[in-house]
């Protein structure tokens, strides 16, 4: 119940990435049968991502995954005297990067998403300057699931004349995909949340963007991203996009949006608890399949999650990447959420391979568990401060 | 499947609580390993003499979290980190400024005890399906069925004794509490952490206070004030002698600790000593050494053990703070002084037989039977 945070491997993923540890293990740049090996299957892997993204082969880049991806839009573009926009609820690699670019004379408008996790276009409209050369937005946010209208957004910063950089990681795989649609000149995915491997990952760099490399040496990914190509992990990433891009057509999405609806329903049943970023139930507002986000009040998130894991059932309350801090999730903050609301908020993400019975053994885990921390809820008894 | 009883261990990535750990795990019982993030060693490092990096052995810090986590994964138990930085901060760290701004020598070990090892700790550790925690505190804690009272006594190794900071441990905790270590001594626990196979069973042992890295409390507290947006409260005043001869002026009360001898600012024939610090007046009376020597105290902010209350006159052997061998004494029952919302379990008259060096307002007084804790309460 996680899996915006990581997947498996799929076995088809697996079998794919197998040749090119120790049979076809070339370096891409060599010149020799077993570089031309390797590049070969770059190439083939590189047209595979052309074909997801809706963009030409050369306009693809491989990396080391969505951190990189948005690392590289911001501090490839971003000079002192630009203005940059992002959204509050953005992942830390952009909201990171963003602080750093403040620290060094570029001007950071942080717009913050409505109540229902969406973030408005005129908002963002409201925001351009003159000098704004960057906006970055999420495709999908990776708390509430919440898909943002960046379509909206890319004719807005057409016409503004600024640059757009779409954060695709949670969206990618999860609803129909095509670059020219959302009008962006950048977009960054990661393997690891569509059943690939760890540590790569693909950005799209429409042709003309004047991107300076994060990353420089040799002449790899035409001289957009030196190192030597990590030639299994790219196989295994255009492997996964192909069983993602599947997925979307064969009906698997819709079956994890009933499972998720199900299990969503069910646990609402509870009493004072909540759908952060709007339901079927509530107003419309468009998610990605597989994920919901749900407060209880009267309890404490980080006490939930421990207790579920203990029971076999993986969630998590604000993103993985920031547990352990004592900061309730920036997401829900954004959002407008209370601190003690955002604090027992959990995050439940289904992989696409989840099943009636994993959702059976989440409805007889968590209303028990939910029934006991509030028996004995610090929050409850008034010594939260 | 049969159902175990589930015991959360705190694990702070020492020895103690490792080997508390890996003994309970080998005993057959199910166990969870749970660490209270209690402080962001990182949150003032660098500002006014703070070291830049926090050392090893300091709690939080993220070597301690990696070796607990290490530990937890060689027993193959379930960990987690639980961050209770707030409850931390309001309970202990704020009060422990406050109380040196007060012209008292806080114990933020006794208060961490009190509001979060064991209150914060037990109710996690329901809210996760334990019945009870266990720690790695040297000390024996066992029910008389015949008082009807859980009984905390002094454990086996007596040099690590830690019973004075648990006094405030009520009869509701005490019977949820196991400490595993009780009856082993120091080197008698790193021999069963060698034997478990836990790396960490030559770790030295931590001394200081938890959240002051450098030990220098002084500069923490300027740091913390400034952080928080606050200046330090103008507390400085008349340096007087016994006598109430004028000696000199000094720049703060916070800067003093009854017993005190080192940076008192004043050239004597004969060393001297911190004798009483007025917080009203903010005077720091100095004297001799034979001054400092005390028959009396007072007691407020009582947690009784192996009674249910104290009625009348009682010998104990009394411990005025870590170090202190515990002195024979009679304790007496006294109504509180200006009894407020703050004393609401009345206080304590303390009279030794022989007079007792530096008694420290802010620190413990913790009373003995033999090897058994009577109670305690906080000097006022």
């Amino acid at each position: 119940m996680d899996a915006n945070a990581t997947t498996p491997l799929l076995p088809e993923v697996m079998d794919a990435m197998r040749p090119y540890w120790m049979e076809h293990f070339g370096n891409a740049s060599s010149i020799h049968l077993h570089g031309q090996q390797a590049h070969a299957a770059v190439d083939h892997a590189r047209e595979t991502l052309a074909r997801f993204f809706h963009c030409r082969p050369a306009e693809v880049v491989f990396n080391s995954g969505g951190t990189e991806g948005a690392n590289t839009a911001i501090f490839g573009l971003l000079r002192p005297g630009d203005h940059f926009i992002t959204t509050s609820m953005e992942h830390s690699a952009v909201l990171k990067a963003a602080e750093r670019m403040a620290e060094r004379g570029i001007e950071v408008t942080f717009v913050a998403p409505q109540k229902s996790g969406l973030v408005s276009p005129d908002d963002i409209a409201a925001a351009v300057r003159p000098e704004t050369r960057l906006i970055s937005v999420m495709l999908a946010n990776n708390e509430t699931g919440v898909i943002q209208p960046v379509e909206e957004i890319g004719k807005l910063a057409a016409e503004a004349g600024a640059y757009l950089h779409i954060d695709a990681v949670q969206g990618a795989g999860k609803i129909p995909f095509d670059v020219r649609r959302f009008g962006c000149h950048l977009c960054s995915i990661s393997a690891h949340k569509i059943h690939g491997p760890k540590g790569v990952g693909a950005m799209y760099v429409r042709r003309g963007t004047p991107i300076e490399p994060l990353l420089v040496g040799g002449s790899h990914e035409r001289r957009q991203r030196a190192g030597t190509e990590n030639v299994p992990g790219i196989v295994g990433l255009a492997k996964a996009v192909e069983l993602a891009t599947q997925s979307l057509e064969n009906g698997t999405m819709e079956r994890v949006a009933a499972l998720r609806d199900r299990l969503e329903v069910a646990i609402l049943d509870l009493p004072d608890t909540g759908v952060n970023g709007g339901s079927y139930t509530g107003p419309p507002v468009p998610r990605v399949a597989n994920t919901t986000n749900i407060w209880f009040d009267q309890l404490e998130g980080e006490a939930l999650v421990i207790a579920l894991d203990l029971k076999g059932v993986a969630v998590s309350g604000g993103s993985a990447c920031h547990s352990g801090s004592t900061e309730p999730s920036h997401v829900l903050m954004a959002m407008g959420l209370d601190k003690n609301r955002a604090r027992a908020s959990l995050r439940f993400s289904l992989l696409k391979t989840a099943t009636e019975a994993d959702v059976d053994h989440v409805l007889r885990v968590v209303p028990e568990a939910v029934e006991r921390l509030r028996a004995i809820s610090p929050v409850a008894a008034g010594t939260l401060g | 499947m049969t159902e175990t009883e589930t015991i959360a261990v705190a694990m702070s990535g020492g020895v103690d609580s490792s080997t508390a750990a890996a003994m309970l795990a080998h005993s057959g019982a199910t166990v969870v390993g749970l660490t209270l993030q209690l402080w962001d060693q990182t949150r003032l490092a660098g500002k006014h003499g703070i070291p830049d990096a926090p050392k090893a052995g300091r709690c939080c810090s993220l070597d301690d979290v990696y070796d607990a986590r290490h530990v937890a994964e060689h027993l193959g138990i379930p960990y987690y980190v639980v961050n209770q930085e707030d409850r931390f901060e309001r309970d202990v760290v704020r009060p422990f400024v406050d109380e040196y701004l007060a012209g008292r020598t806080p114990i933020p070990c006794s208060l961490c005890n009190n509001h979060l090892k064991f209150d914060q700790l037990l109710k996690t550790a329901r809210s996760v399906g334990a019945t009870r925690i266990a720690t790695g505190h040297y000390a024996i804690n066992e029910y008389d069925p015949a008082r009807g009272r859980w009984i905390l006594k002094r454990p086996a190794d007596l040099a690590k004794d830690q019973t004075y900071f648990l006094f405030g441990l009520t009869q509701e905790q005490l019977a949820h509490t196991l400490f595993p270590l009780g009856h082993l001594t120091k080197p008698e626990v790193r021999e069963v952490a060698r034997a478990r196979g836990l790396m960490l069973a030559e770790k030295p042992d931590s001394q200081e206070i938890c959240f002051i890295s450098g030990g220098d409390y002084k500069q923490f507290i300027t740091a913390y004030l400034e952080e928080q947006g606050e200046s330090i409260p103008e507390t400085d005043g008349e340096l007087v002698a016994s006598t109430g001869q004028v000696l000199g002026h000094h720049h703060g009360i916070s800067n003093f600790t009854v017993g005190q001898r080192k940076g008192l600012g004043v050239s004597s024939p004969s060393p001297l000593y911190v004798l009483q610090i007025d917080p009203a007046s903010h005077r720091v009376t100095v004297g001799a050494d034979q001054e400092l020597a005390t028959r009396t105290l007072r007691a407020g902010n009582l947690n009784w053990i192996s009674i249910p209350a104290l009625t009348g006159p009682m010998r104990v052997r009394a411990k005025i703070r870590h170090r202190h061998e515990p002195a024979w004494a009679t304790l007496e029952p006294a109504p509180s002084e200006g009894a407020g919302p703050e004393a609401p379990c009345g206080q304590v008259l303390v009279t030794f037989d022989e007079p007792q060096r530096a008694v420290t307002p802010g620190q413990s007084a913790v009373f003995y039977n033999g090897d058994e804790v009577v109670g305690g309460g906080w000097i006022v």
